[in-house]
């Protein structure tokens, strides 16, 4: 059983799909890149793995001991208000949300962990800084000790580098795949297909000119997606 | 002093001191979330809602005027939080629509049925608060202790959850945490605090009640819990203040709580630009 099962999905808004019907599956441990073009339906797909919204047909299931929302979600960077007062420890903490169950309060268990997170990702000094203050990397592993808070099996990580200088993001890179090799499931959405081939195991690619492929990135690179696409790329 | 000490001697003196602290409080609390979530309109038009309703309510003849206005304003509340998330520039409209509506509507309900002489004092008291603070019933000291307490409680046990809420309310989503049902906690509360507000400073000035302290504070502290608890200090500190000197120099204590609270917006603007170029 894998950890995520998508099956015949057809992400879209208001009746309209944006993609033909998507088949992938997510195992423990596995490192998928999702590519495509700009307008292809990465985001769309990526808001119906988190639940944001439903999909028009098709299924996704859980398994391996995998719950349903138990995904560490790192949203492009764009999305905090420039004004917004939090400090790293507030953003990082919570992240731990879904465990409060009925409780109020985070419990020591709860900030023992987060204390663990941000010290993993060498930002515990930063705890007490405002999070708008931080410089673009710092930002981005603020939000990825969130998301690890959230939980450590799986992370779905939407364009993780956008809006980064190329040294944070090649630094970026290789945590997000020290995570992997540590045992934590990385989904990634970028579109940048070159670094796709180069971290990933496996690739799912999506498109409208029926280039639909998932596989090993082996398997990948030897597709017709991967010519269509990674050829234009080089022009 | 000795005037003071005089009046303070007064019973609903004591009750009006408690009520303006507590709405203060309450309204200074929800503030900050309000801001953050760009929901300020939305206070904006509940309060000129909830004036509709009071006129309705008075015209009614109802013993209590409360009753009628509580959920009114916290149905509209709902309801423009919904049509403002599904189609932003529609939501945009429709709170002009309905707050100026039940504005004109209120008004001239007012003035139809009026039940007293003077019509334009009642109405200026509606909009602007109690002339007096003085004009505070009992019953109605304590409706507004106990929502004000409600509130209170209500923000503190879900602390957490509002501020992973309002921070980033996709990731809360993906979490599995319904942040609909919380927004529509947050509209209730705020639909709460503006009619509990309404007794204090009138259905015009309740506005900046709510966003003064919440924007004194975040010009200056830089995090989530700072700023609550400064926009708290703030807004009751200022409702304190005004209440005193509107007791001591006769003025009307709405008007004269908001200035206190800008005045001390003003002074926290100038000393966070001082405080970023030095």
């Amino acid at each position: 059983m894998a950890y995520i099962t998508v099956k015949d999905l057809e992400p879209g808004y208001e009746g309209q799909p944006v993609t033909d019907k998507i088949n992938f599956q997510v195992n423990k441990g596995d490192y998928l890149c999702i590519v495509g073009e700009n307008g292809a339906g990465k985001s769309t797909l990526m808001k119906t793995i988190l639940h944001l919204i439903k999909p028009l047909s098709g299924t996704i299931s859980y398994g391996d001991g995998l719950e349903e929302y138990e995904i560490g979600y790192l949203p492009q960077q764009s999305f905090v208000q420039k004004d917004f007062p939090a400090s790293v420890w507030e953003v990082a903490l919570s992240g731990n949300l879904a465990k409060l169950g009925r409780r109020p309060f985070y419990s020591a268990a709860e900030k023992k962990n987060t204390r663990e997170r941000l010290e993993e990702l060498g930002i515990w000094e930063l705890r007490n800084k405002c999070y708008r203050d931080l410089s673009g990397g710092q930002q981005q592993r603020v939000l990825l000790a969130r998301a690890l808070c959230a939980t450590t099996k799986l992370l779905l990580l939407d364009e993780p580098v956008s809006g980064l200088d190329p040294k944070v993001t090649t630094e970026l890179y290789r945590l997000i795949r020290k995570l992997n090799q540590s045992g934590v499931t990385i989904l990634m959405v970028t579109h940048d297909v070159h670094v796709a081939i180069e971290e990933a195991t496996h690739i799912l690619h999506i498109g409208d000119n029926r280039e639909l492929f998932f596989g090993t990135k082996e398997k990948y690179l030897e597709s017709s997606a991967w010519k269509s696409f990674g050829g234009k790329e080089e022009k | 002093m000795k005037q003071l000490l005089f009046y303070l001697s007064f019973p609903f003196v004591r009750y009006a001191l408690v009520v303006g602290i507590l709405v203060a409080l309450c309204s200074s609390l929800l503030g900050v979330t309000l801001v953050l979530k760009r929901f300020s309109f939305i206070g904006d038009g509940l309060s000129h809602v909830a004036f509709g309703a009071m006129a309705v309510a008075s015209v009614l003849h109802l013993a209590s005027d409360t009753i009628l206005i509580m959920p009114v304003t916290i149905l509209t509340a709902i309801l423009l939080l919904r049509t403002g998330q599904n189609t932003r520039i529609k939501g945009d409209a429709m709170i002009a629509v309905m707050s100026v509506g039940a504005l004109a509507v209120g008004y001239m309900l007012m003035n139809v049925f009026s039940t007293s002489a003077n019509v334009s004092g009642d109405v200026c008291t509606t909009l602007f608060g109690s002339t007096s603070i003085l004009t505070l019933k009992q019953s109605e000291v304590w409706i507004c202790v106990v929502f004000s307490l409600l509130v209170i409680i209500t923000f503190l046990l879900f602390y957490h959850r509002i501020f992973a809420v309002t921070f980033d309310e996709n990731f809360a989503r993906a979490t599995g945490v319904g942040a609909q049902k919380y927004n529509l906690m947050i509209a209730v509360l705020i639909a709460v605090v503006i009619v509990l507000g309404m007794n204090l400073v009138g259905s015009l000035l309740i506005s900046a009640l709510i966003i003064f302290p919440a924007l004194s504070a975040m010009s200056l502290i830089r995090n989530f819990k700072g700023v609550v608890v400064a926009s708290a200090i703030l807004s009751v500190s200022c409702a304190l203040v005004g209440m005193l000197v509107s007791i001591l120099a006769s003025t009307p204590v709405g008007s004269t709580i908001v200035v206190a609270d800008l005045l001390v917006f003003v002074v926290c603007t100038v000393l966070s630009r001082v405080l970023k170029r030095g």
